[in-house]
């Protein structure tokens, strides 16, 4: 179905989220949409799907006017969105997630919506068990899920939302070759992203926001050095490649094994030196996270020790691994890091030291101020943490972070970041490790992981690689090991090494 | 104590139970929705005075029920209104509504205390009845008892086995995200706050016009009883079967309560009567302790084996809330 958006605006008070955009989409085309942290990209999307409402601004379906208010409006015309953080039950079973908002009779017609469902997943295989809780699933495996409800509910218009934040290779391979199809079958696909290579791989077409607004189309072949242009207005210089490490030891494991509620892992060793980043890879819980958390003292190891900087730290508290100058920054932020509700300067009181019982307030908007110059974050002192961009949320946070540390713990440092916020935030995590500091930090991104890692250690199921020289992998090769594939290779090389 | 006794006694205990169950499955139907009414205590006295009095007034006892289920309802109404138009907090304005609703019955109430008004015959069924063990339980109940039964079969199969149910389950869970799939979330949580507060209102008028019939201002014996109501919701997991052997376990600790005093002179007879609320927060404790983490630390001492079946136990017995309850939703 063809798709056209006509001079579409919606402001947030003093924002203009979309500055009269106008945009048409082909039928049986992919079409990408780029833009920086903030440009207007979501908003775009949420209109098209009724989630929210423009201040002005038409759209047509195959030439015709349709007049889109709600999301059962958006239903009903054949459009279906893929948000970024999965809409769906983790509560409830997939077929009963796949079933709610589908029309029909009183009852829930589980048998037919299950022969249904078995149909649609082997039709594209995706290996989807209706019975199964979709808390169980991997953020991938989610998506595959609203896929299909997507297309069980008749979808001819897809629009994702940046799918491949949270996914591993494998899952996105699947996830490419399932939107090919689909729009070989005449569907039109909108494709939010970051990462320029998969809008280059995969999209027909490209159009680029800024600040509210389309700056420009591409089509294939695409430049990576235009497009990058075209979202940030300026050349973005790619950072080197540089290593920090130094001969101490920070953080020493030795034998640690632990058990999570489903994962098991055994005897694992390895040190973090001062000044290394070390990257955690694997599917989304395959224990990494776990790992990550028992480094910070969040969980006890059933044997083994953990010590930083050879002092026994075993079986202690969070508190304790705080004082040794560990800080951990885990993946939901937001509920952990940050309090929503109280302002920046507020936040930067509670992160000092405290000394006494009052408040200076000049004192601390001075300190506030200082900070969000030399973090660069977009937003004012008395601004509330939730009304920031994620990108300045993630500054926020390295901005939050006390020096010196010794080590730095964190999932999913730049996970829906655009590309120079992720290199500003690197940046800042290299200069850390300058100062000696000591990094593990978890990604989905392979990219990621290989750019900036020294040393990787891959999770499996449980299954844990000992640290692999970043400078022995590739995507391909790390993309096989988080996917269970190569692992008796690897095993014997650590046999005979 | 003959068998007879205790019969007549398990019969009494599935009467009086019937109030807890109506208050509870509206609870949980509300609750469903991510809406917590918390003027239930309140709310079950003014029911249970304004039931009364209409009936009193009408001489029917149709009327003094439907006057119960209105004030439920318009008790819901004034939360759904405060929590999801004005969106103020739920807690703040369900507990105010409980302390008035509650003064309100008593000041109210008092032209029509002590007065011995119409009172619900129990419907027994003519074969049924005789029958062994079953007819004294079941058989010889009265009206509202029967419908108590019918009430948890409806509410679970509602909610579990049809699709505006199951919608009802994504609208407390993920309000954005049945929104996406055309639920008119806000216009759906009215209308169950709403019904969850009617079936609720029922409770007053089963305690006043049957279980203890009339009406006796403060010394009704009701205070409390909407609070219990509230945690055997919790207990019950949102689920009305097992909400409905919470209620039970209430009315059957109660019971046993009144048989036990003649048994043991020496305790006080408050003791007696208080104890089923310790007790029932006590089950609560237990129903929800896997959540616990040092309960999961303690565990992992144990042999695998045994600590995969206990955890699986605990698991199933604790249930998670909706898990937006108590939060309101809006669209950006
Ligand atoms: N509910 C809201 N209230 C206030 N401002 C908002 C709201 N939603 C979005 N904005 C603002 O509108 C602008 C566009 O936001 P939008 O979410 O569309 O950006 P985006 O391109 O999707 O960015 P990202 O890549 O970070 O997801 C931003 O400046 C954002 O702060
Ligand atoms: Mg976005």
């Amino acid at each position: 179905m063809q798709v056209e958006l006509r001079d579409i605006r919606k402001t947030y008070g003093p924002v203009k989220a979309n500055a009269g955009i106008s945009l048409r989409i082909p039928a049986a085309s992919i079409q990408g949409i780029l833009g920086e942290n903030g440009a207007g990209k979501s908003t775009l999307m949420k209109i098209l799907s009724g989630f929210i409402l423009p201040d002005s601004g038409e759209i047509f379906l195959d030439g015709q006017a349709v007049s889109i208010r709600s999301p059962a409006d958006s239903i009903r015309n054949g459009i279906g969105m893929l948000h970024q953080d999965p809409l769906d039950f983790p509560p409830m079973k997939l077929i009963d997630d796949f079933i709610l908002g589908h029309p029909g009779a009183l009852g829930l017609g589980k048998a037919a919506a299950a022969r249904e469902f078995r149909a649609l997943a082997e039709q594209f295989d995706f290996a989807l068990e209706p019975e199964a809780w979709v808390d169980s699933l991997t953020v991938g495996e989610r998506q595959q899920l609203e896929i299909l409800r997507l297309l069980w509910l008749g979808a001819r218009v897809l629009i994702l939302d940046e799918p491949t934040t949270g996914i591993s290779l494998p899952q996105k391979e699947k996830l490419f070759a399932t939107l090919k199809r689909l729009a070989a079958e005449g569907m039109s696909i909108l494709f939010v992203s970051h990462k320029l290579e998969d809008v280059e791989f995969l999209c027909d077409r490209a159009a680029v926001l800024r600040q509210g607004s389309l700056v420009g189309e591409a089509r294939p072949p695409f430049d990576t050095r235009t497009l990058v242009e075209m979202m940030f207005g300026k050349e973005v210089p790619l950072a080197e490649r540089r290593t920090t490490v130094r001969e101490s030891g920070i953080l020493q494991v030795r034998d640690v094994s632990l058990e999570g509620l489903r994962i098991q892992m055994r005897n694992v060793s390895f040190e973090v030196r001062a000044g290394e980043v070390i990257g955690l890879a694997g599917m989304e819980g395959s224990g990494q996270s776990t790992f990550l958390g028992a480094c910070a003292g969040l969980s006890r190891p059933v044997e083994g020790s953990f010590c930083i900087e050879e002092q026994d730290m075993t079986g202690r508290s969070h508190h304790d691994y705080k004082k040794e100058g560990v800080a951990y920054l885990p993946a939901a932020r937001l509920e952990e890091g940050l309090v929503p509700g109280l302002s920046l300067t507020e936040h930067f009181v509670l992160a000092e030291e405290k000394k006494g019982v009052f408040i200076d307030r000049r004192k601390a908007r001075r300190l506030a101020q200082e900070r969000i110059e030399l973090y660069n974050i977009k937003g004012r002192p008395e601004s509330t943490v939730e009304s920031l961009s994620g990108g300045n949320q993630q500054r926020m946070l390295l901005a939050l972070l006390r020096s010196p540390l010794s080590l730095i713990l964190v999932e999913h440092p730049t996970r829906g970041l655009d590309i120079e916020s992720t290199i500003y935030i690197w940046s800042k995590l290299k200069a850390r490790c300058a100062e000696g500091t000591g990094i593990v930090f978890i990604s989905a991104d392979l990219d990621e992981i290989l750019q900036y890692s020294d040393r990787v250690i891959v999770f499996f199921a449980g299954k844990v690689s000992p640290p692999l020289p970043a400078s022995s992998l590739n995507v391909d090769r790390l993309g096989a090991l988080i996917g269970g594939k190569l692992w008796e290779e690897l095993e014997s090389e650590v046999a005979h090494a | 104590m003959s068998g007879d006794i205790i019969l007549i006694g398990l019969a009494g205990v599935l009467s009086s139970a019937a109030p807890i169950i109506f208050g509870v499955v509206g609870e949980t139907i509300s609750e469903r929705a991510g809406v917590i009414n918390l003027s239930m205590n309140g709310m079950i006295l003014l029911t249970a005075m304004g039931g009364f009095a209409v009936s009193l007034a009408t001489g029917s006892l149709i009327l003094g029920f439907l006057a119960g289920a209105a004030i439920g309802a318009l008790v819901a109404l004034i939360v759904a209104f405060a929590s999801i138009t004005i969106k103020a907090s739920q807690v703040a304005v369900g507990f105010v509504l409980a302390l008035l609703c509650r003064d309100l019955s008593y000041f109210l109430g008092n032209p029509i205390m002590g007065e011995a008004g119409p009172r619900l015959p129990s419907a027994s069924i003519p074969m049924l009845k005789d029958l062994p063990v079953i007819g004294a339980l079941f058989f010889r109940q009265d009206l509202m008892t029967w419908l108590s039964f019918i009430l948890i079969l409806a509410a679970w199969f509602f909610i579990f086995r049809t699709r505006p149910g199951l919608v009802l389950r994504g609208i407390g869970e993920k309000p954005a995200a049945a929104y996406v799939r055309g639920a008119n979330v806000n216009r759906l949580r009215y209308l169950y706050t709403v019904l969850g507060g009617a079936i609720a209102g029922l409770a007053g008028p089963i305690f006043s016009l049957s279980v203890k019939a009339g009406w006796k201002g403060t010394i009704s014996g009701l205070d409390g009883i909407g609070w219990i109501v509230l945690a055997i919701t919790i207990f019950g997991g949102w689920n009305p079967f097992k909400a409905a052997f919470g209620a039970y376990l209430f009315a059957f600790l109660q019971w046993l309560g009144l048989v036990l005093q003649p048994a043991l002179p020496g305790l006080p007879s408050q003791v007696l009567q208080v104890a089923p609320f310790p007790l029932m927060i006590l089950s609560l404790l237990l129903v929800n302790i896997g959540n616990a983490e040092w309960v999961e630390l303690s565990l992992a001492h144990l042999p695998p084996r045994a600590r995969r079946s206990i955890s699986r136990l605990l698991r199933a017995m604790n249930a998670t809330p909706p898990a937006a309850l108590g939060t309101p939703f809006a669209k950006d």
